[in-house]
């Protein structure tokens, strides 16, 4: 039984350590703030999700502590982590700063400039 | 078992100072936000490794209290950048 628990909490502890290691190498190495953001809201999220969910099941299948404020903290982190990258990047584009070269359509581009004519 | 989780606690904080550089070296500003955000999500992974060690319960409401804490922060910093200011004055008085 221990054994399997302790397979189960590797492995969960494993994927979130894979994808927070992707999620410096994304933000180290993207070119502009816009790929950063996405590199750092969805890896960085799905990274802390995995390390979260290793401790609840480490709790719960070796100390046999159930532990809501885990999963509450799962619920919230899941809900508020693509929020901050969405406000981010929105700030990030009002505030003028250029994506990259090889960016190949910018729509966003014409209904600010209409907004503003308005 | 205690070792792997000893060496993915070293591993989050290598990443924790892999992004640190993108603070000293990002040549805008919300490029540093973005990374400090990432740092206060990696901060609740260490509390949460730190907590299996420790064999406590106790840090757990560290851990909501950081997600809650680094939610506000990112949001009043992008309020900040895109308007100018936090909390706006009040118009019909």
């Amino acid at each position: 039984m221990t054994v399997i628990a302790n397979t189960l909490i590797v492995f969960t502890i494993l994927t979130g350590l894979i994808f927070t290691v992707v999620t410096v190498i994304g933000v180290l190495r993207f070119p502009d703030v816009y790929t950063r953001a996405h590199a750092a809201s969805k890896s960085a999220t799905l990274g802390v999700i995995g390390i979260l969910l290793g401790t609840f099941f480490h709790f719960w299948l070796n100390e046999g502590l159930f532990s809501i404020k885990l999963l509450l903290g799962i619920l919230f982190l899941f809900i508020t982590a693509p929020i901050g990258g969405h406000l981010l990047s929105r700030a990030a584009y009002l505030s003028g700063v250029k994506p990259t070269k090889h960016t190949v359509g910018d729509d966003l581009a014409e209904v600010v400039k209409q907004s503003k004519r308005d | 078992m205690m070792t792997f989780i000893w060496v993915s606690l070293l591993i989050v904080i290598l990443s924790m100072l892999g992004v640190l550089y993108r603070i000293f070296r990002g040549p805008s500003t919300p490029d540093r936000l973005i990374a400090l955000d990432v740092i206060g999500v990696m901060f609740i992974s260490a509390t949460a490794l730190v907590s299996i060690l420790f064999h406590t319960a106790f840090f757990f409401e560290v851990i909501l209290l950081l997600a809650v804490l680094s939610f506000i922060g990112t949001v009043s910093f992008s309020k900040f950048i895109e308007k100018g200011e936090i909390i706006e004055r009040d118009r019909n008085r």
